[in-house]
């Protein structure tokens, strides 16, 4: 054989290698990823530590969130404007120290529910009672989200509703009632707002507020002055809302100043948390953005300062839709969750896992995407998203949900979007150039994904084995503790669907620890304030927040898994005001309430 | 893509050295020109998955093409062919993971070497190698589907420029029917589906067009001779790509030019060998 015949022949075998080496790559990452099959719940236990149940119509609650009608102008894209505002945010409303849940529906007229803990492995909604469930009146807008924080110290937790409409404010009276207090604080007539959270920026112990617009102020989705509202690209838009940064004064009125510390910003906010990232004492703001980069804002203790390019988060441009902080490979450092959309064939952005790079902190900080080595990256069209140790082993797991319009199973709108999303600003930012959806799905009927984290930097997919089977339509995520046993639940809203509470069952080898803090110095709600645990020769941090994931607000009170035989060495709490307080060998399988030293 | 890059002009005597130094060769001209819409959209609004994956991209099509020319011809290649491919791959592919560059690179490079029928390779290059990841890998691997930013100019820049050297290419024939079949077939799915005319006009906008329709559909090795051929060729080719639009196929435009680039090169292959064959018995 001449040795260019078998040259040719070998290049070609190569080649031939090549072409189906995706079917092979795709083969191989299938029997890597995930564990498909239902297991019964004690293969479960036994082969995950922990198994989920849905029980919300045994635990007495039966919420269906309902989507608004817009503008009639938008009637033939309706149900992807219409997509969000399912929502769910744990708080001890009461201070009866049974966590209660609060979750907003968005049709004109619909009712929020507030969900009182009865103690008894039920709900009871007394949202009507406490005068927050008509909130979504004709003319004011409609719910997208909650986040509950106790700005007058007073001890109670205070509820901000945040909507595509008049934000509203309502202080808690001693857990009898709210009383309605947007005018005397000062909060703006309209913010089409998709996320907010409490957090002190300026340690002054007293919660501050963050909100994010998505559409523009000055839309008013239900009477359009313009079609022209849609954003302006698909992946580079400003033309969203402003950002608004809420100074609390202490005298029951807030100053606006997001312009003053550094907050400027129209990109198209979906999602927004806080945390210490560097140590500095101080609560740096994550935002992720739809149609856009993220954001990072470096806060010291005065001023932001946008570190998204230098960070490595603000780089490459996707749809943002989730921001939580997790501590996953037990370091005291947080990693940062974003999540974005991926549709097989059309789009695949990948969510983003941030991890700090090695050698990087203070602010020379910066961030490497490991969502794909660490098994996190394809979840669907990923909304809300939250980090706990659903199987109390000791690492932090990961919950996300997803889905976004749920019709017609068999005709899909994908072709459509992707052809206008490719448009220029002037044909994409005008709702009245996009294709009618006609009952097309829109990445609809996805599974959600419950990845279990090895400690290594491994997730598997475990959500079919442990009983998370829903296809509803995803959007926000919390997990608490609900019946003080140790483990943590899962709350999920969907939009256009039922509120769904997952019941966990962990084995009890498994130990655990909780930590329910109360500022004295520092802000009561100890929104900021760090545990580091120390246990079996390893650490890891968890803070207190005032919001995080999509639309969403976990219990404030702090679990951690132990695993088996746990020595807990102690508990170094960093508070808010920046005393540091440790707790020597405390005890497992307790809840420990600990206040702030005088 | 390939360089479109056939139009050189008889050698002359250069009057002044200077003049000769910042002249370029028509070989340079698309590479340069697909480089600086690399850099006018990086640096516009940030248009890279990432510097790495592109590096990564024009790197593998680089070095594979000086080993296969190596093998295959025994000299070493002008890469102007093979950084355009390169580049385009580092563009056009938008996957979080790396092995598709690597991959697609690889295939396309490839494909120009092993899959030859008379001597010719069929296929334009990276035509070929991203169609075959978006059709076996849609779990990984997507197409650019984004804009120019919010911005007006660069993409006017780009059409001006790319028009000017297409036509100093002498192929402007090709980009300039291809756009207007397009518009008249958006217009036409318009009326068929109902859906505005703008949404049917935007893709033509988004600059994924503009690198297939001034490199890839305008690739001299893959094209045929005539002028006027080229021209329904690519009507076709755009005929087909409302084709397969109208059944709602996202990558239609690629998959047009990868079914009817090889068969109207085939059909130029066979009217060739009958019009040589009679020669061939009389001589």
């Amino acid at each position: 054989m001449k040795p260019g015949i078998a040259a040719r022949i070998i290049v070609a075998i190569i080649f031939g290698g090549l072409v189906l080496s995706p079917l092979i790559i795709k083969r191989f990452a299938a029997r890597q990823g995930e564990t498909k099959t239902k297991l019964d719940s004690q293969t479960a236990l036994a082969r995950h530590g922990f198994y989920l149940q849905e029980v919300s119509r045994a635990a007495g609650v039966n919420f269906e969130h309902e989507a608004p009608t817009l503008d009639p102008r938008l009637g033939h894209i309706m149900p992807q404007v219409a997509s969000m505002g399912a929502s769910v945010s744990i708080v001890d409303f009461d201070h009866d120290r049974w966590p209660d849940i609060y979750v907003t529906s968005s049709k004109e007229g619909a009712k929020n529910a507030l969900y009182r803990n009865m103690h008894d492995g039920t709900f009871k909604d007394v949202a009507e009672e406490m005068g927050i469930a008509d909130v979504n009146r004709a003319g004011t807008g409609v719910s997208m989200g909650a986040v509950w924080g106790d700005y007058d110290n007073d001890g109670f937790e205070d509820l901000l509703l945040i909507k595509w409409g008049k934000p509203e404010l309502f202080h808690n009276d001693a857990g009898h009632g709210f009383t309605r207090v947007t005018e005397q604080v000062g909060l703006p007539p309209w913010i089409n707002a998709n996320t907010a959270l409490w957090f002190d920026y300026d340690g002054d112990g007293l919660l501050d507020l963050f909100i994010g617009g998505y559409y523009s102020e000055d839309v008013d989705l239900w009477h359009l002055a313009s079609t022209k509202m849609m954003p302006d690209s698909f992946e580079y838009a400003k033309n969203g809302g402003r950002k608004y940064l809420f100074h609390n004064l202490g005298n029951g009125k807030f100053e606006e100043v997001s312009e003053k510390v550094g907050i400027n910003s129209r990109r198209w906010a979906l999602a927004s948390t806080a945390g210490d990232l560097r140590g500095t004492g101080h609560p740096d703001l994550f935002i992720a953005n739809d149609y856009g980069v993220s954001e990072l804002y470096f806060n010291d203790g005065k001023r932001f300062h946008e570190v998204g390019e230098q960070t490595g988060v603000g780089f490459a441009p996707k749809s943002g839709m989730n921001a939580s902080f997790g501590d996953i490979l037990n370091q005291g450092r947080y990693a940062v969750y974003v999540s974005n959309i991926s549709e097989e064939g059309v789009l695949i952005q990948g969510n983003n896992l941030w991890m700090p790079k090695e050698g990087s902190s203070g602010d020379k900080l910066q961030f490497e995407n490991l969502a794909r080595d660490f098994g996190v990256e394809i979840g669907g069209w990923s909304f809300g998203a939250q980090f706990g140790d659903l199987n109390n082993d000791g690492n932090l797991d990961l919950y996300l949900t997803n889905g976004y319009v749920s019709l017609d199973r068999n005709r899909s709108y994908w072709y459509d979007f992707s052809k206008i999303a490719g448009g220029h600003s002037t044909i994409i930012n005008d709702a009245k150039n996009w294709p009618a959806m006609e009952g097309r799905s829109l990445s609809g009927y996805q599974t959600k994904h419950v990845w279990l984290n090895d400690g290594s930097g491994k997730f598997v997919d475990v959500a079919q084995a442990v009983g998370v089977t829903d296809t509803f339509d995803g959007r926000a995520v919390a997990l608490a503790d609900l019946w003080n046993r140790g483990v943590l639940d899962v709350i999920v809203a969907n939009e256009r669907g039922p509120l769904l509470i997952y019941k966990n069952t962990v084995t009890p080898e498994n130990k655990w620890i909780e930590f329910e803090l109360e500022g004295t110095k520092s802000n009561r709600s100890a929104i900021g304030a760090q545990v580091t645990l120390f246990w079996n020769g390893q650490k890891q941090a968890q803070e207190v927040s005032g919001g995080s994931g999509f639309a969403a607000q976990n219990q404030r009170r702090l679990h951690f898994g132990l695993g088996k035989s746990p020595q807990i060495e102690k508990a170094e709490i960093r508070w808010p005001s920046g005393k540091i307080q440790v707790v020597e060998n405390p005890a497992a399988n307790q809840i420990h309430a600990v206040k702030e030293p005088l | 893509m390939s360089q479109p890059s056939i139009a050189i002009g008889p050698k002359t005597a250069e009057p002044f050295q200077w003049k000769r130094f910042f002249s370029l060769d028509n070989r340079y001209i698309a590479p340069a020109f697909i480089t600086c819409i690399l850099i006018v959209g990086q640096i516009s609004f940030g248009f890279l998955e990432s510097y790495k994956k592109t590096g990564i991209a024009i790197a593998v099509s680089l070095v594979s093409e000086l080993i296969l020319a190596r093998i295959f011809t025994g000299k070493w290649p002008n890469l102007a062919s093979a950084y355009i491919t390169g580049i385009s791959v580092g563009i056009l592919v938008r996957s979080p993971a790396i092995w598709p560059y690597v991959v697609c690179a690889l295939i396309s490079i490839m494909s120009k070497y092993v899959l030859r029928i008379k001597g010719r390779h069929i296929w334009n290059p990276s035509n070929f190698g991203i169609s075959v990841l978006l059709f076996l890998a849609p779990e990984t691997v997507a197409g650019l589907s984004i804009q120019w930013g919010n911005y007006l100019l660069p993409m006017l820049v780009i059409w001006v420029l790319g028009s000017v050297i297409i036509a100093r290419l002498h192929r402007f024939n090709i980009t300039g029917t291809y756009v207007a079949c397009f518009s008249i077939f958006a217009f036409l799915r318009s009326y068929i589906t109902g859906s505005p005319w703008q949404s049917e006009v935007a893709p033509l906008t988004g600059p994924m067009y503009q690198l297939f329709i001034f490199f890839m559909i305008t690739d001299p090795k893959t094209t045929v001779r005539s002028k006027f051929w080229q021209c329904v060729v690519v009507a076709v080719v755009a005929l087909v790509e409302t084709i397969l639009r109208l059944e709602h196929v996202v990558y239609a435009p690629f998959y047009a030019l990868f079914l009817v680039g090889p068969a109207a090169l085939l059909v130029e292959m066979w009217f060739d060998s009958r019009r040589t064959v009679p020669a061939r018995v009389t001589a």
